[in-house]
């Protein structure tokens, strides 16, 4: 479904090449779920970016369902890749209503001078709204800038859903959110990566969130992977292998010990 | 007293389209578009020079018209996203080459409509019962023609798209959209209605100007401005006809200042200084009533 040869990306950080990416190669069948963890600066952004196409590599090449993407922008991507980031502001458009968000979701290719929201599509909207138990389906009107960060990334997941991709990229997207949200909102995600059976790149920085979910597990560290956990490996790993094996690399930082308590 | 509210019900009106393309681009794609300084003096040429010289249908001229400030649009927007030209310098560029273009489209720096049938002409001769009220007629039905199919379009698929791609571009790129190409469209867009309104205007007032043009984006701006600020709405319908009202007051505020004004000591030449200043009020005025609400609720 997705392979990455040889991935690296240099950045310039004035006088210096700063590596972000050191050759990174990963392969995902169809429904495979990974986990990505790793100190700040490990490369995990970079990594989603480079899937999604927002940045390109400066050596290797992206393959998804074996044609090579490497440089195909972003927009071309979007056929197949949803991606959901930490910002709740980034999935939506604010000034623009619920409904008219949902509708661009709903529709992402061969656009037309056809209404965009009919009865009909509003009567699924509704529906949509209703399953997510929010009390958003009376809302569908409201200007999404209205909306909680919570409800905004709630309806952000629902638009990827709409969108039906068949490669999700998850880039911490329930770390800004409040416990309470943030569980609703990782629910949700759950069922959808479920019942669609999408192949899904999970970043946080979550250990228990990275331990639980998912078939595969990765941890990064300056760039590389240093560890790939397939299926039973990952089914006996604890959050305390976890620190283990951050400390044998030296990458311990404050963060990981509070988020592994 | 009567007959210059026609008037300025008249030209708020055939400014308004004008308006309406500059709200696309400052309002809606977040572009600020200094084009239409120039485009709109290209529809004007256009539609004049093929009218004296040529002697084409009056009606004909305005989709022409149309169709050349669409262009000019294009230009700009492939200047900003193929060529990474920044938005304002893109548009100054445009309007400056346009500038010459118009020059050689009219072949002089104006052109005269009096002894050539116009728009305006035939509307008040086929309906002469209606007195002077038959332009205003004419003129409103148009405009607001022009104003329900844009209204009807920011509802479609790809007007959604549009009005999404000035909003968040990163999430438009992410429903698979060219969010570049969309730009150009809207610029498109923007331009023709501009130019279509010069065509008008040209047609209306009886000669085409090169330098008629001048100030286009300001009292776009000062009518989508002022009509922000009486119609709060984010309903598409409501802010489009908020900017079709933004200029009538304007026209109207322009005409009485243009005739009782001496009194005061103002000339016709202050004109262009007075609309900018009042511009500059709009845009100051919120931001800082912003800061006094903050500051009140932080005491």
């Amino acid at each position: 479904m997705l392979r990455l040869e040889n991935v690296r990306k240099a950045f310039r950080s004035g006088q210096d090449i700063v590596l972000a990416l050191g050759g990174v190669n990963l392969d995902l069948a169809k429904g495979d779920f990974l986990t990505v963890i790793g100190s700040n600066g490990a490369g995990k952004t970079t990594l989603l970016n480079i899937i999604a196409g927002t940045i390109l590599p400066t050596v290797g090449r992206v393959s998804v369902k074996d044609r090579d993407v490497t440089t195909l922008p972003a927009y071309r991507r979007a056929q197949w890749i949803g991606r959901i980031t930490q910002d709740p502001l980034a999935g939506t458009a604010p000034m623009m209503t619920i409904a008219e968000n949902l509708a661009l979701a709903s529709k992402r290719a061969h656009r037309s001078l056809r209404l965009a929201i009919t009865r009909r599509k509003r009567r699924e909207m509704v529906e949509r709204m209703l399953s997510l138990g929010m009390a958003l389906e009376h809302r569908l009107d409201d200007p999404v800038s209205l909306l909680s960060g919570g409800e905004r990334q709630a309806l952000t997941v629902t638009m990827a859903t709409l969108a039906q991709p068949e490669i999700l990229l998850l880039d911490e997207h329930t770390a800004a959110l409040d416990p309470a949200n943030a569980a609703k909102v990782s629910l949700l995600t759950q069922e959808f990566v479920e019942r669609l059976g999408v192949t899904t790149i999970m970043v946080t920085h979550n250990m228990e969130h990275a331990l639980a979910l998912g078939n595969r597990l990765l941890m990064m560290n300056k760039g590389e992977i240093i560890y790939d956990f397939n299926g039973g490996e990952k089914g006996s790993l604890t959050v305390v292998d976890l620190v283990d094996l951050f400390s044998r690399q030296h990458i311990v930082d404050d963060e990981l010990l509070l988020e592994a308590r | 007293m009567a007959l210059i509210l026609i008037h300025a019900a008249e030209q708020g009106l055939l400014y308004g389209i004008a308006a309406l393309g500059v709200f696309i681009t400052y309002r809606i794609l977040n572009f600020p578009d200094l084009t239409v300084d120039g485009s709109f003096v290209t529809g004007a040429a256009i539609a004049s020079s093929l009218l004296v010289t040529h002697g084409f249908d009056p009606f004909l001229v305005l989709v022409i018209a149309f169709a050349a400030g669409a262009v000019a649009g294009v230009i700009t927007g492939l200047l900003n996203t193929r060529l990474g030209i920044t938005d304002l310098l893109a548009g100054v560029l445009s309007m400056i080459m346009l500038y010459s273009i118009n020059l050689r489209i009219m072949g002089r720096p104006n052109i005269s409509l009096l002894r050539t049938d116009t728009v305006v002409r035939i509307v008040a001769r086929e309906f002469h019962s209606l007195g002077n009220m038959s332009v205003l007629l004419f003129v409103t039905i148009v405009t607001l023609a022009v104003m329900f199919i844009l209204v009807f379009f920011f509802k479609t698929e790809i007007g959604l798209v549009l009005r999404a791609t000035g909003d968040n571009e990163h999430m438009v790129i992410a429903q698979g959209v060219n969010t570049k190409r969309m730009k150009v469209a809207g610029l498109a867009l923007s331009n023709g209605l501009v130019a279509l309104s010069g065509a008008l205007v040209a047609q209306y007032s009886g000669f085409a100007d090169v330098g008629m043009g001048i100030g286009t984006i300001v009292t776009g701006l000062a009518a989508v401005i002022i009509g922000g600020s009486l119609i709060r709405s984010r309903k598409v319908v409501w802010m489009t006809t908020s900017v079709l009202i933004g200029s009538l007051i304007y026209r109207t505020a322009v005409m009485f200042a243009l005739r009782y004004g001496y009194v005061i000591g103002f000339q016709a030449s202050d004109l262009k200084l007075v609309t900018s200043l009042i511009v500059i009020v709009a845009l100051v005025v919120p931001a800082f009533r912003e800061r006094m609400a903050r500051r009140v609720k932080t005491c």
